[in-house]
């Protein structure tokens, strides 16, 4: 199968189109994020304080790559279990926000929340994080610095290779995959 | 008694931390090529591809193989001849983990108290476990084991009556519950037996032994080879996109425990499963 090119930021079009298990190459501009940063985040909402980035149409990784060494753009950058995030997500997905991007299944709230604001979560695969480094070509702290590794980052990315495992219709490509392979254990 | 030197402590641990977060050892690419030739869903084989081509280029150019790049767990097996000259073992161990961490750009992962989370920005401490052997030599085997399978780790405190199919049916459901989480394809260390306190340590141990070596008690060699099937009937897959390789290796540790228990730890190993040794 044919992977889909999509740029970010991404328009509901874009999103309505993509299907569990779907192959897709990314490029454009992703932002950063995990536990720490999330966190600030989602309380900056709740007071109604500005962010530093506006949501609308964008995407978030959750990674916490290895530090650059001199030369590097970045190190080893292969996502992190998104579960963490989950109690962070809907209220994100509420404010705009159109992708998120690490491996392992999502809470039936995430799972929801993408139905209803019509975003989508895709995997990259875990333990490649020395293959998927190539595709970011720029990486850069924009707010949070204090938390080191935790901080929120603003990437650039080429062709970074995801699958699409839930959709805006509720499919969940970890489901469907099991379903097709499972035998009696 | 023979002397060994405190900085060579500390230089191997340094050496080890870098080796084994950079270069993935021989046994699992084999079985890492011999899953990506067997599987049968063609993005399971894509996905087992990607991950070969990341181990392959990690160790040309010299990369973290997972950015993740774990607690430092170290095993010593000290000669009960040996002694240290110049310091403690375990004060060479934590300082040989700082220079490898610090020097080797890997990603620093320990927190000083486990609620209240400052970073200890070298990841310090090391888990150290020693053995006393016989003999003049110490060996110091490094496992840097990453969050996400150890988070997707159980164990529980089973009875007698629930026997080797209880066993079985813990770690089929342990394997079942990970699912994409732990990084499929998997090496699945179990522990059998012991103390509540030992079984879990058993189960790490297990994941030292190279992935397609057989148990040397047939018993349990059989036990291995039966989960090892139908932990592959899960249909979970390479990282969980469905599939027929789900585990590379179930590696079994059993001891004699008390009359009335059957403890039971499973640890998962991602497949970016990194151990390396050295002999001083």
């Amino acid at each position: 199968m044919e992977p889909k090119r999509i740029t970010t930021p991404l328009t509901d079009e874009v999103v309505e189109s993509l299907r569990a298990g779907d192959q897709v190459l990314l490029s454009g501009v992703i932002y950063g994020a995990r536990d720490a940063a999330h966190k600030r985040i989602v309380e900056a909402l709740q007071k109604g304080e500005p962010l530093p980035v506006d949501l609308r149409g964008q995407v978030i990784y959750y990674v916490g790559p290895t530090p650059a060494k001199p030369g590097q753009v970045i190190g080893s950058a292969g996502p992190t279990t998104s579960s963490r995030m989950d109690p962070y997500t809907p209220l994100l997905l509420q404010h705009g926000l159109k992708g998120t991007i690490g491996k392992g299944y999502r809470s039936k709230e995430v799972i929801e929340a993408l139905k209803k604001y019509k975003a989508v979560y895709f995997a990259a695969t875990g333990g490649a994080g020395a293959l998927i480094a190539r595709r970011i070509k720029k990486s850069e702290v924009i707010a949070y610095e204090d938390l080191g590794p935790e901080a929120l980052f603003r990437f650039e990315v080429e062709d970074f290779p995801l699958i699409v495992i839930n959709d805006t219709l509720g499919n969940d490509l970890y489901l469907q995959g099991v379903m097709q392979y499972r035998r009696n254990p | 008694m023979r002397e060994v030197a405190y900085t060579d402590i500390v230089e191997t641990v340094s050496r080890l931390a870098i080796e084994a977060n950079t270069f993935l050892g021989e046994d699992v690419l084999r079985a890492l090529e011999a899953a990506a030739a067997s599987e049968e869903s063609p993005l399971g084989k894509q996905v087992l591809a990607e991950i070969l081509e990341n181990d392959r280029l990690a160790a040309s150019e010299r990369l973290p193989i997972c950015q993740d790049t774990g607690a430092a767990v170290v095993f010593v097996e000290m000669g009960e001849e040996v002694s240290i000259k110049g310091g403690s073992l375990f004060d060479a161990i934590h300082a040989g983990v700082r220079k490898g961490y610090v020097e080797g750009y890997l990603r620093k992962s320990m927190v000083a108290d486990p609620l209240r989370r400052q970073n200890t920005k070298d990841n310090t401490p090391a888990v150290i476990h020693v053995e006393l052997v016989p003999g003049d030599r110490l060996k110091l085997t490094l496992l840097p084991k990453g969050g996400g399978a150890e988070n997707m780790s159980r164990m529980t405190m089973l009875t007698p009556a629930h026997g080797a199919e209880g066993v079985k049916q813990f770690v089929l459901e342990t394997v079942e519950k990970a699912g994409p989480n732990a990084c499929p394809p998997v090496i699945v260390g179990v522990g059998i037996g012991g103390t509540f306190d030992t079984v879990g340590m058993l189960a790490k141990k297990a994941l030292l032994r190279p992935v397609g070596s057989t148990h040397p008690d047939p018993f349990y060699a059989e036990m291995e080879k039966e989960l090892l099937e139908r932990i592959n009937n899960l249909g979970i897959g390479p990282m969980g996109y469905g599939g027929r390789v789900t585990a590379l290796a179930v590696h079994i540790e059993a001891a004699p425990c008390h009359i009335v228990s059957l403890p039971v730890a499973v640890n998962l190993q991602c497949h970016a499963a990194r151990v390396k040794w050295a002999e001083l």
